[in-house]
């Protein structure tokens, strides 16, 4: 066991946890941030994307030891009121069926529009390939990315 | 169903109605009612009065409506309460959504997500729940104003008494309707009056699933609640060996670890309670990394199963489940699979004289179709919380058959039905997984011998290798030709591994004046069970696959020659129980060759159509696919639809697309394969999902107007799918394809 300050959200939090521990089961066990899913275990799925300085990274995979001073987004803090043009457009679109994919699409999204402001379709399509979504709402994904893109 | 039934549903309902009415007041936490749009604030009722179980409606006019089926992500919980509003007669604005527990008694006729049967199966039961509570509003505003009740109209929640000018919203009237009889007769909607059914709503829970809300089972907690995790056999044709566990209770975080059998034989079990592993190691500590760590670090013994046979309750019918002993391979299933004996093959149907047809047969085509055992990889894997202590038993998480899990549980624990309360948290995918509760009986097992609230969660690899999976299936399709060219006669003998796919009755039967169907099954120890669209998610590709294939040796357009097989069974329809209407068949065919542009072929763009018919629903597609680099590009789908009345339509819309794109990709790229009874899948590095670079570019969805009460939606766009994407792969390659998955058939 060990001590943690993490800057999450914009606040800093102390994690007592192993070392190894991935940030997915400090976020989901410790502090009740679950809007974090846990899909794979082996950064495979993206459904536990978060951001780290910025990046869209798998939590699932990165140990809370590693992220030093490094400041944690999670779909939580994405924005204040709900209200990021990323989760705008997911509601705009009704992109989601069962949901449970959709925040660490939308982390994904939101990482990849601060990089690209105006994608192309191949752009978008490249950039969303590592979060799958069993349910198949891949093309609303994609059209809420360019909706979110508009109005960045 | 029949009037007569439809009259006692009405009964049965009035009455439950009846028991739930009665001014009762209830507390109300916002948090569990559900609101589309962002920064709406609902200002909160000082008071709500229930109607009956379905609504409740609140002193200021707020309503809340009970959603009373499990949510998988086919929507309905936004569409049932749609059906509910829309009778009711208020504004969609003025509406929350709560997710109702299992309750027996009031939600009929079954709180279940599956065959695509939530809504079809609730249109009477929603629509009138709203009916009989705006006609009890009625009548208490006509006591109160002293006017004929007739005379009483309404709109958005309100009471309008013209001749007088008076006019009430609902929430002045909410408390003295309470207290009146449920009216014995409603008069429904005509459909044409239709305001919230047949409109684009948005998924209730769509802000909170942006934001990352706790929604779902595997994110629900309670305080000084334990994890668990389980160890199963590495191999189907094992169980485990009990060992010393001593060091693995000395690991960090962990309470305690202990062997469990889920489902010893003296236990009643039903078609739901699937599970080829009853003996499991449990593990139990107080984190979910520190219990992983643990699990990681232990390395079961085992030993091989005996060969059993076990009865097991199917409906109210006891059925003999045989499960084999010995490791099995998919590469011995094939080979079991080509080789079935004639002795084990069952005749199904015949029409005419099959043999005497195909004997005077100009030309014979004959084409074998496979596809594998599959995953069914919600995203969210298994997961159930548990608290059995003192007599009690309490589970929340993801089910879509919950009150066959509170039967089992009551079987298991020796529980009375009454002392068992089921939750249904949102799930993250369902697909026919979340059928077999298996994980709620094992969670409530581990909390009954912990003394202590638990939440039992599976890592992907459990999931993966402990599965419940799609059955690898086979079929042979034979067709006979005269010299004309003319379709003679026509047989399908179609098997699987445990379990035969065929409809005998579905298309082509009917059409086809010498026809013959056969099946057959071989058992198995793999887990095996429904998965979105069961049997037909196989049948529908190689039936619309061999279709488009006789179509060709015909010389005739594969949608024209499907239309002429429908004009004939029209005509001269040959045998009985033929399972489809034949003008809604032919008409989603018709609509997506007018919607599809199918007349006016693009240059380079390569086209398969398919229809097909299951869950009471007719579905037809047109897939263009385009070569890039040697590769299958989907560049669009045409999709035709007859469901009925559609509640929903963007979000009917949505579900449509996730299943073409669900059976796309299971088609062309997935597989669950096993050696010496191993899974060689067991996370999505080794299994294949179809990601967003190889969806369809784009799908436009039609859905045929009709005024016939729905039927289902969740599954019936996925079987024809996979028909079109090989019609379109053969027009693209110059090669058929008969082998699943498609574009994985060559390797190993």
């Amino acid at each position: 066991m060990a001590t943690f300050d993490l800057k999450i959200n914009g606040t800093t939090q102390r994690v007592e946890a192993d070392p190894s521990t991935p940030v997915l089961w400090v976020l989901r066990d410790h502090l009740n941030l679950a809007g974090t899913k846990f899909g794979c275990g082996m950064a495979q799925c993206g459904a536990c994307t978060i951001h780290l300085d910025e990046v869209a990274v798998r939590s699932c995979m990165l140990q809370v030891s590693q992220v030093g001073k490094q400041e944690i987004t999670t779909i939580e803090g994405l924005s204040a009121n709900g209200d990021h043009p990323v989760q705008k457009a997911w509601i705009e679109q009704d992109v989601a069926q069962c949901g449970y994919c959709q925040a660490g699409q939308i982390m994904t999204a939101a990482a990849f529009l601060k990089k690209n402001s105006n994608p192309t379709d191949e752009e978008i399509a490249s950039a969303m390939n590592g979060n799958i979504c069993r349910c198949g709402t891949y093309l609303r994904i994609r059209e809420a990315v360019k909706t979110a893109a508009r109005s960045l | 169903m029949s009037t007569s039934t439809k009259a006692i549903n009405r009964r049965k309902f009035i009455q439950v109605s009846a028991l739930a009415g009665g001014g009762m007041l209830l507390t109300f936490n916002l948090f569990t009612g559900c609101k589309p749009g962002v920064s709406k604030v609902l200002e909160l009722p000082k008071e709500w009065y229930q109607l009956n179980g379905y609504l409740k409606i609140g002193d200021n006019g707020l309503i809340t409506l009970m959603s009373p089926n499990p949510e998988i992500g086919q929507n309905v919980k936004t569409s049932m309460p749609m059906m509910v509003a829309e009778e009711l007669d208020v504004a969609w604005k003025d509406v929350i959504v709560e997710q109702a527990s299992l309750n027996t008694d009031l939600y009929k006729p079954m709180q279940l997500a599956g065959g695509s049967n939530s809504i079809s199966a609730s249109w009477e039961a929603m629509r009138n729940a709203g009916a009989t509570a705006k006609q009890m509003l009625k009548q208490a505003a006509a006591n109160e104003w002293k006017v004929p009740v007739a005379e009483i109209e309404t709109l958005d929640g309100n009471l309008i008494h013209k001749a007088s000018g008076k006019t009430a919203g609902y929430g002045q009237f909410a408390s003295a309707a309470s207290k009146l009889p449920v009216p014995e007769k409603v008069t429904l909607k005509n459909p044409k009056d239709f305001k919230i059914i047949g409109t684009d709503r948005k998924n209730v829970d769509g802000q909170k699933i942006v934001t990352g809300k706790p929604l779902f089972g595997i994110d629900y907690k309670e305080d000084g609640m334990l994890i668990a995790m389980l160890v199963h056999p590495p191999a189907f044709g094992l169980q485990l060996k009990e060992t010393d566990i001593s060091n693995l209770k000395a690991m960090p975080g962990i309470v305690d670890a202990f062997y469990v059998d889920v489902y010893p034989d003296n236990v009643k079990t039903q078609w739901c309670d699937v599970a080829a592993f009853s003996k499991l190691l449990a593990i139990v500590g107080k984190s979910v990394w520190q219990v992983m760590q643990a699990k990681k670090s232990f390395k079961p013994e085992t030993e091989p199963i005996k060969a059993s046979a076990k009865k097991i309750d199917m409906f109210g019918s006891q059925v003999e489940v045989i499960t084999p002993a010995g490791f099995e391979n998919t590469a011995s299933h094939k080979k079991q699979m080509a080789d079935i004996s004639p002795s084990k093959v069952k005749q199904v149907r015949r029409d005419g004289d099959p043999e005497a047809a195909f004997k005077s047969a100009a030309s014979i085509i004959e084409k074998h179709y496979y596809c594998p055992f599959l995953a069914h990889n919600t995203m969210e894997p298994m997961n159930f919380f548990a608290d059995v202590r003192n007599g009690r038993a309490l589970l929340t998480g993801p089910i879509q058959t919950p009150s066959f899990l509170e039967q089992t549980i009551s079987a298991r624990l020796g529980l009375p039905l009454d002392k068992i309360e089921v939750k249904m948290t949102r799930m993250g995918g369902g697909f026919g997984r979340r059928l077999y509760g298996h994980f709620g009986v094992e969670a409530a097992v581990i909390s009954q011998k912990m003394n202590a609230p638990i939440k039992l969660i599976y890592t992907r690899e459990d999931d993966m290798t402990n599965g419940v999976y799609r059955p690898a299936y086979m079929a042979t399709y034979r067709a006979a030709l005269d010299e004309n060219k003319n379709l003679i006669a026509f047989h399908v003998k179609a098997g699987g591994i445990p379990e035969s796919p065929l409809h005998a009755n579905r298309f082509p039967a009917g059409a086809i004046a010498n026809y013959l169907a056969e099946e057959w099954a071989v058992p198995t120890n793999i887990s095996t069970g429904a998965f979105r669209a069961p049997a037909s998610n196989f049948i529908a590709g190689a039936e619309q696959s061999f279709l488009d294939e006789l179509a060709e040796a015909m010389g005739k357009d594969p949608i024209e020659m499907r239309l002429q097989l429908f004009e004939s069974a029209k005509k001269n329809p040959v045998g009985k129980d033929n399972d489809y209407d034949i003008d809604r068949y032919a008409g989603v065919l018709k609509l997506v060759k007018e919607k599809s542009g199918w007349a006016t072929p693009l240059p380079g763009v390569h086209r398969g159509v398919a229809a097909y018919f299951c869950h009471n629903s007719y579905v037809a597609h047109v897939i263009d696919v385009v070569m890039k680099n040697d590769k299958p590009v989907i560049e669009n789908v045409t999709t035709a639809v007859d469901c009925g009345i559609v509640i929903n339509p963007d979000a009917a819309t949505n579900l449509s697309e996730g299943a073409v794109t669900d059976a796309v990709g299971h088609a062309l790229y997935s597989r669950m394969t096993f050696t010496n009874g191993i899974p060689d899948q067991s996370n999505f590095d080794t299994y294949k999902m179809i990601r967003n670079t190889e969806a369809p570019k784009k799908i436009s969805t039609h859905f045929v107007k009709s005024e016939v009460p729905p039927t289902g939606m969740g599954e019936p766009s996925g079987p024809p799918a996979i028909g079109a994407i090989a019609n379109a792969l053969y027009k693209a390659t110059g090669k058929r394809f008969y082998s699943q998955p498609f574009l994985l058939e060559n390797q190993a």
